[in-house]
């Protein structure tokens, strides 16, 4: 790799807010021809934020693009894809009822006496998918051939107009190995022929295979730019993670103070599940904060949803109080005390056209069934309670809770389990996305839920803090635990080494 | 909550006015037997089925379904009544026949919540399947034929008066009824919580399916009281025509009340409105003297006019003018 050719891509000072978040700050990025740039960064780092304003979805408030020399400003993705900027985006953009060829051209299908000329789409789809290599008919259906297939469908579609860019966002994340090295081989050719590809994705393995050069993101802003066989995986993950300052020692103290040995309340044997987690054992006491670490993708909501009965497990057993118990779905899970605060704050966690006051007692309403509805006192009381136990605002118990701020929505969603007084809290993602105002609320309230004999499983993505917070760390590696450690003893170093593989004991393999 | 009521009953007083303006003596009422008479008295009375259809399906809405079902199950009710009152006059028989019929309703609605909740079909789907059939099991019932009745107990329920047609009492009460327990009990909450966002009420706990499987049982059951009111009013059982397109009155009744056919938060009152608007609609048509092959036509635009005056984007452009003129 080397230099000498200009960028084909070059994007300075790029800034972009949305309302309330600062998405990106100051971004440069440059993109060669002829390579495979990996754009690396955890969740909400800017990744996707960045790709769109590349291909004209979002335009920048400051800063400019310069593509092959000239500054552009694309104000919508069809103006990018005219200028060679094709995008394949993670979920198959494509019409499964019509054909591999129509899919291709769609748009821009041959023409002729006004009709379309369906013999000469054939011919160019069959160069196009001839040029990657993919020998299927084109005038087969869409819809007959596997995920995998149609996404290399979808990158022929990308290619088809002169492509000098193509962006690649998460392609991987639903093949197996088999589809993901034809995949590379793919993007190779295309390299090769000079075109420039950004690829997204989650999976350390494969950036380190196939990309060249990679640009790290973090909280919206640039954090370096490398070639990829200059850095080792142990550097990218912390430059990935980052270090968070403003540590909260007060909790650190408590988290080491406490003594976390109450009896064992939930026990997983072998708990598992085909495609989402391998089968897993834990145990977490009673006043014991556990804590999940790992990547995105490594199987932290999936276990945390095992645990709940939000999925079925295929495999092992639950033990709550030493009796196994058979989860049928939440309900079964609510009422052994198990609550799930979900990542998906608006998907999977609040009712957002309700009130506060709605959303707060849900939980305990649904487990009291329809008949018994909750006293207007005493939903009064628990309302005012947490609305100033968790400070939410506004504390207005009528305000529809689509109208609050992420920090105060997840605080209603949290408010909404304690109610119920669970015996073992999940949390999964409470930090994310809210201000740190918020968050170190969230996190006091955790350590004194624990300190009251509450066991909390802990999920984030935030390494710094899962470290700062747990009595004990699970580490999960590509839908494994990897490993257990102990909280007090353990710094992120430690963790950040058996994420990255490179010292991990792979000792227990299980398939 | 006013505001979202507003275009509504607007609309309800334009369509009363026309009607007072066309006819001088629409708002007279008269007492004559200890029976209450007047045109809008008829406009209730004629009203009451589609409102006790609209009631049901205002819930089966909230919670993101539809229920194609209802006037099909109308007619099964009428029929199953007058198949079992036959020659009879014996109240006793009457009583017996409704209670059949109800409880035949229920089954039914049990087998719509069945499809939707149980095997997960798509509601319009699920009740289309009745919606078609239902008839069939109305003609077979009455084995093709009109059954005629002739028991004064049955006459009562679409044709009494208590003062006020027995019909309407029966539907003030469901309204009352279910405006009662939604409110009274945590079912109204839940069924908005499920409507709104079926994952989170399911992670919260709520049990969807038992909540979905009992609105449909409950919009069966109130299809199936209308069935009776339609059919005691002329006494006899028409498989056929029974209430017939019955159900996209009540739709109609619903969306233009103001509950939002993509499920979630109801409005009861607005239904009682919407219901309102539809029969002083189907009133005025007859009172003002549209010829009856444009009917259909003037019901529709007089129903896209309401809906679009609710419309976000007609709003906006509404609301957009008013701040150009100040």
């Amino acid at each position: 790799m080397t230099e000498s050719p200009p960028p084909v891509v070059e994007m300075r000072g790029i800034s972009l807010a949305f309302p309330g978040v600062k998405a990106l700050q100051d971004v440069d990025f440059r993109l060669f021809p002829g390579e495979v740039h990996a754009l690396m960064g955890e969740n909400g780092a800017g990744k996707s934020t960045l790709i769109k304003t590349l291909t004209g979805v979002h335009r920048p408030d400051a800063g400019e693009t310069v593509l092959a020399g000239e500054a552009v400003a694309f104000s919508s993705p069809g103006e990018a894809q005219h200028a060679g900027i094709s995008t394949v985006y993670q979920e198959v953009n494509l019409c499964a009822n019509l054909t591999v060829a129509e899919n291709i051209l769609l748009g821009r299908e041959p023409r002729r006496l006004g009709g379309i000329d369906f013999p000469a789409m054939r011919r160019r789809a069959a160069e196009v998918l001839a040029r990657i290599g993919v020998h299927i008919d084109p005038a087969s259906s869409l819809s007959e051939h596997p995920i995998a297939v149609q996404q290399l469908v979808a990158i022929a579609r990308a290619i088809a107009v002169d492509c000098r860019v193509l962006v690649l966002d998460e392609p991987t994340s639903s093949l197996d190995a088999g589809e993901v090295a034809e995949l590379f081989r793919i993007m190779r050719v295309l390299r090769d022929e000079g075109v420039a590809i950004l690829f997204v994705s989650h999976f350390l393995d494969q950036v380190y295979e196939i990309s060249d050069r990679m640009t790290v993101l973090r909280n919206g802003m640039l954090v370096g730019e490398h070639l990829t066989a200059d850095v080792d995986r142990r550097s990218l993950i912390s430059q990935m993670i980052g270090r968070d300052l403003g540590t909260l020692e007060a909790i650190e103290d408590a988290a080491e103070k406490r003594t976390a040995q109450g009896p064992v309340l939930v026990q997983a044997e072998g708990l598992g599940r085909r495609g989402a987690i391998e089968p897993f054992d834990l145990e977490i006491r009673a006043g014991q904060v556990v804590g999940l670490a790992g990547l995105l993708g490594s199987g932290r909501t999936e276990l945390a949803r095992l645990l709940f009965g939000a999925d079925r497990a295929d495999s092992g057993r639950l033990l709550v109080d030493g009796a196994p118990l058979r989860l049928r779905g939440p309900r079964s899970a609510i009422a052994a005390g198990i609550a799930f605060s979900s990542e998906d704050r608006k998907g999977e966690g609040l009712v957002a056209d309700l009130s506060i006051r709605d959303n707060l007692v849900l939980a305990m309403q649904a487990a009291r069934g329809w008949t018994r509805p909750l006293p207007r006192r005493t939903k009064d009381h628990l309302v005012e309670k947490y609305l100033k136990a968790l400070d939410i605002r506004p504390a207005n118990p009528d305000a529809l809770v689509r109208t609050l701020s992420g920090g105060n929505q997840q605080k209603v969603l949290l408010a909404r389990w304690l109610v119920t007084e669970p015996r073992l809290l999940i949390l999964d993602e409470p930090t994310r996305g809210i201000d740190i105002g918020a968050k170190a609320q969230i996190q006091q309230l955790v350590t004194t839920l624990a300190a009251e004999g509450t066991a909390v499983l802990f999920i984030s993505a935030e390494l710094e803090e899962v470290v700062r917070i747990a009595d004990r760390i699970v580490v999960l590696r590509d839908r494994r635990k990897i490993a257990e450690l102990d909280g007090s003893a353990t710094g992120v170093d430690e963790v950040v080494e058996l994420i990255a593989g490179g010292a991990a004991p792979d000792k227990e393999v299980v398939s | 909550m006013k505001n979202r009521l507003l275009w509504p009953l607007l609309a309800l007083a334009a369509l009363l006015l026309l009607n007072l303006a066309v006819t001088p003596s629409f708002f007279a009422l008269r007492i004559q037997d200890g029976h209450l008479y007047g045109g809008l008295v008829d406009v209730l009375k004629n009203g009451a089925p589609t409102l006790l259809i609209a009631l049901g399906m205002t819930l089966v809405i909230a919670t993101r379904g539809i229920d194609l079902s209802v006037g099909a199950v109308a007619a099964i009710a009428g029929a199953v009544t007058c198949v079992h009152i036959g020659t009879s006059d014996s109240t006793g028989t009457a009583l017996a026949g409704m209670a059949i019929a109800l409880v035949l309703c229920a089954v039914l609605g049990l087998w719509n919540g069945f499809l939707v909740a149980g095997m997960g079909i798509q509601p319009i789907i699920a009740t289309l399947v009745l919606m078609t059939a239902g008839r069939g099991v109305a003609m077979l019932v009455t084995e093709g034929q009109i059954v005629t009745v002739n028991n004064t107990a049955y006459r009562q329920v679409g044709a009494g008066f208590v003062v006020l047609p027995v019909s309407i009492l029966i539907s003030l009460l469901v309204l009352g009824l279910v405006a009662f327990v939604t409110r009274k009990t945590a079912l109204g909450m839940l069924i908005e919580a499920v409507g709104v966002n079926p994952e989170a009420s399911r992670l919260a706990g709520v049990r969807s399916r038992t909540i979905i499987w009992t609105v449909y049982v409950f919009a069966a059951v109130c299809a199936g009281i209308a069935g009776l009111m339609i059919s005691s009013n002329v006494s006899a059982a028409d498989a056929n025509n029974a209430g017939l397109w019955i159900e996209m009155d009540a739709i109609l009744a619903v969306v233009i009340g103001g509950t939002s056919l993509a499920g979630g938060r109801y409005s009861l009152t607005g239904t009682l409105i919407g219901a309102l608007i539809i029969q002083t609609l189907t009133t005025t048509v007859y009172t003002i003297g549209v010829a009856p092959e444009v009917t259909l036509v003037f019901k529709a635009v007089v129903v896209i006019a309401v809906c679009l005056v609710q419309a976000p984007k007609a709003r906006a452009a509404l609301s957009f003018r008013k701040v150009a003129v100040s």
